[in-house]
């Protein structure tokens, strides 16, 4: 048992209720109330959640019938960003409403197989999580028949082995074949043609961890907590200048500031929202909400006080983006060496401050050119951090 | 003799983790972690073979054994240090820890002591933030690491 406390996922949960209720639902009504319930993927991006499970299920017909294909739910258990740790508590202490999170998932697409991509980070947890799998078949729970429902599904655990890509979600299926890790062209996508080129649908630990309480008690009262665009709660990964760093359990529209005060930072200079490839905010900006409407992020919120160097920091993310990028596409391989580079350039006054003009130039053409969203979001921290604190960053 | 005797284990353990892992294509990734937590290495003998297994160019299995950062194919440390070097760490004192395992050890980062027993690395975010500075050895994670603790923490 956690102490933790929070709106939804923190909350106190009978055991199996959440899948239970799902199956006397029927699938359809799953669908509409996960619809209704305006739940959006908790990876980052937002996407609604109902829309992707609808085009997973777009190859079957009205009256159920015409799919035998095998179809997969994915659980995108490779948080890598920067400052982000809530996947892994929420393994480590939630994992049996993650396992009731894919069942419920795995129903409603008519999936048959349900697999965990677990970061190679996350080794440590494979011999506990694996037992909780097992124990699961073995009382039924999973496998065939489950809970005596008629409704067959497994669960299975893949590794990854320390690529940030691979969090993407289609870095993540070269993976799982086999692969190197790097992100396809889209279209055709997983929904559409994904694991062995099959209807896949990928979600993120926490979007599954919300379905159960969403099933327990319907998409009016999630609704009820978070903004207009973006219902429910948020967990949030808190590190860096801070009393009481560690996962936070918020409903979405909760201010910077509010988040400040909750984990007790004082004399904070700028907060890092949505880790490397996020956005930086200073302090005039705190008063920001995080929701998709306003500062989005998939939890990951880093503090620095006054003596921290942005600098530092920027050259720190350049440098783990330089690292991480998988090397397929050009815009990117090289311009996360040209930016880290030039900052480097810059710090040691090689270069003047007008070069800094051809570097933000440079990281709108990587938004444009990159393949994927690695590439595509190495600007969010660079601009914003040159853009508020440019003088730190040419004169230290 | 030596070196005969290990090839020709290591060619066992192959074919045992092919047979229990199957000769799919999406078992390479399943078969590689197993070589190398047992042999902290995928030697170009080891792609070889396991290539052989499921019908596939060694390249293939060079291109993906190389791609992810806790494969090897060289031969590294028996046991490899990997130091998170992300910012939250970066601010909770990585740095000791960088002086105190160069000295302890006598190299640098990115380096094999001479006996083979150790390597030092850098990994990125490993996902404790909130108790950092964090480090593998091997693929157990250690927290709140200072160079005080790590007698205890290399003992093991």
């Amino acid at each position: 048992m956690t102490d933790r406390k929070g709106p939804i996922i923190f909350r106190p949960y009978t055991a199996f209720s959440g899948m239970r209720k799902a199956f006397e639902m029927g699938n359809a009504n799953v669908l509409k109330s996960v619809d209704e319930a305006g739940l959006r993927g908790r990876g980052g991006a937002g996407f609604p959640v109902a829309m992707k499970w609808k085009f997973a299920l777009a190859d079957i017909k009205e009256d159920h019938t015409g799919y035998s294909e095998e179809r997969f739910i994915v659980c995108n258990a490779d948080e890598g960003e920067p400052g982000t740790f809530k996947d892994r508590v929420l393994l480590e202490e939630y994992f049996e409403l993650l396992l009731e999170g894919m069942i419920i998932a795995g129903y409603t697409i008519r999936a048959s197989t349900g697999l965990i991509y677990l970061r190679g980070e996350y080794a440590f947890m494979w011999d506990r999580i694996k037992k909780i799998i097992i124990r699961w078949r073995e009382e039924g729970k999973l496998g065939e028949n489950l809970d005596g429902k008629g409704f067959n599904f497994d669960i299975h655990i893949r590794m990854g082995a320390g690529a940030y890509v691979c969090g993407e979600e289609t870095a993540l299926i070269e993976s799982m074949e086999g692969y190197r890790g790097e992100p396809r062209n889209r279209p055709p996508f997983p929904v559409n043609a994904g694991f062995n080129n099959r209807p896949t649908v990928v979600n993120n630990v926490e979007t599954l961890c919300l379905l159960p309480h969403i099933m327990n008690d319907g998409a009016e009262w999630f609704k009820k907590i978070g903004t207009a665009e973006s219902a429910g709660s948020k967990l949030l990964s808190v590190s860096g200048d801070c009393g009481k760093p560690g996962v936070y359990e918020v409903p979405y529209g909760t201010t910077v500031q509010e988040v400040l005060e909750l984990t007790g930072a004082v004399g904070v200079k700028a907060v890092q929202v949505g880790g490397a490839s996020g956005v930086c905010l200073n302090d005039h900006e705190f008063n920001r909400r995080i929701c998709f409407e306003d500062v989005s992020t998939g939890g990951s919120i880093i503090i620095f006080n006054t003596t921290r160097s942005m600098r530092d920091v920027l050259v720190n993310f350049l440098g783990f983006f330089m690292e991480e990028s998988c090397g397929q596409c050009t815009p990117c391989r090289y311009g996360t060496e040209c930016l880290l580079d030039g900052v480097l350039q810059l710090s040691r006054g090689e270069v003047n401050g007008e070069y800094l003009a051809e570097l933000v130039g440079l990281a709108e053409t990587m938004t444009i050119a990159s393949k994927c969203g690695l590439g595509q979001s190495v600007a969010n921290p660079f601009h914003s951090i040159i853009e508020k604190f440019r003088g730190e960053v040419i004169h230290g | 003799m030596k070196d005969q005797r290990s090839r020709e284990m290591l060619d066992q353990d192959i074919r045992r983790w092919v047979d229990k892992h199957g000769r799919d294509r999406s078992a390479l990734i399943a078969i590689l972690h197993n070589v190398h937590r047992e042999y902290s290495q995928v030697s170009a003998h080891a792609m070889e073979e396991i290539a052989d297994y499921l019908g596939i160019h060694p390249v293939e299995v060079y291109g993906v054994a190389t791609f992810y950062s806790f494969y090897n194919a060289e031969p590294k440390g028996k046991k490899v240090i990997r130091l998170c070097r992300t910012v939250s760490c970066d601010m909770q004192g990585k740095q000791n820890l960088v002086y105190a395992l160069e000295n302890r050890f006598g190299i640098r980062f990115g380096e094999t002591t001479r006996d083979g027993k150790w390597t030092l690395e850098y990994t990125s975010c490993m996902g404790w933030c909130d108790q950092g500075p964090a480090m593998f050895v091997n693929s157990k994670p250690y927290t709140q690491v200072t160079p005080e603790k790590l007698d205890a923490i290399l003992a093991e």
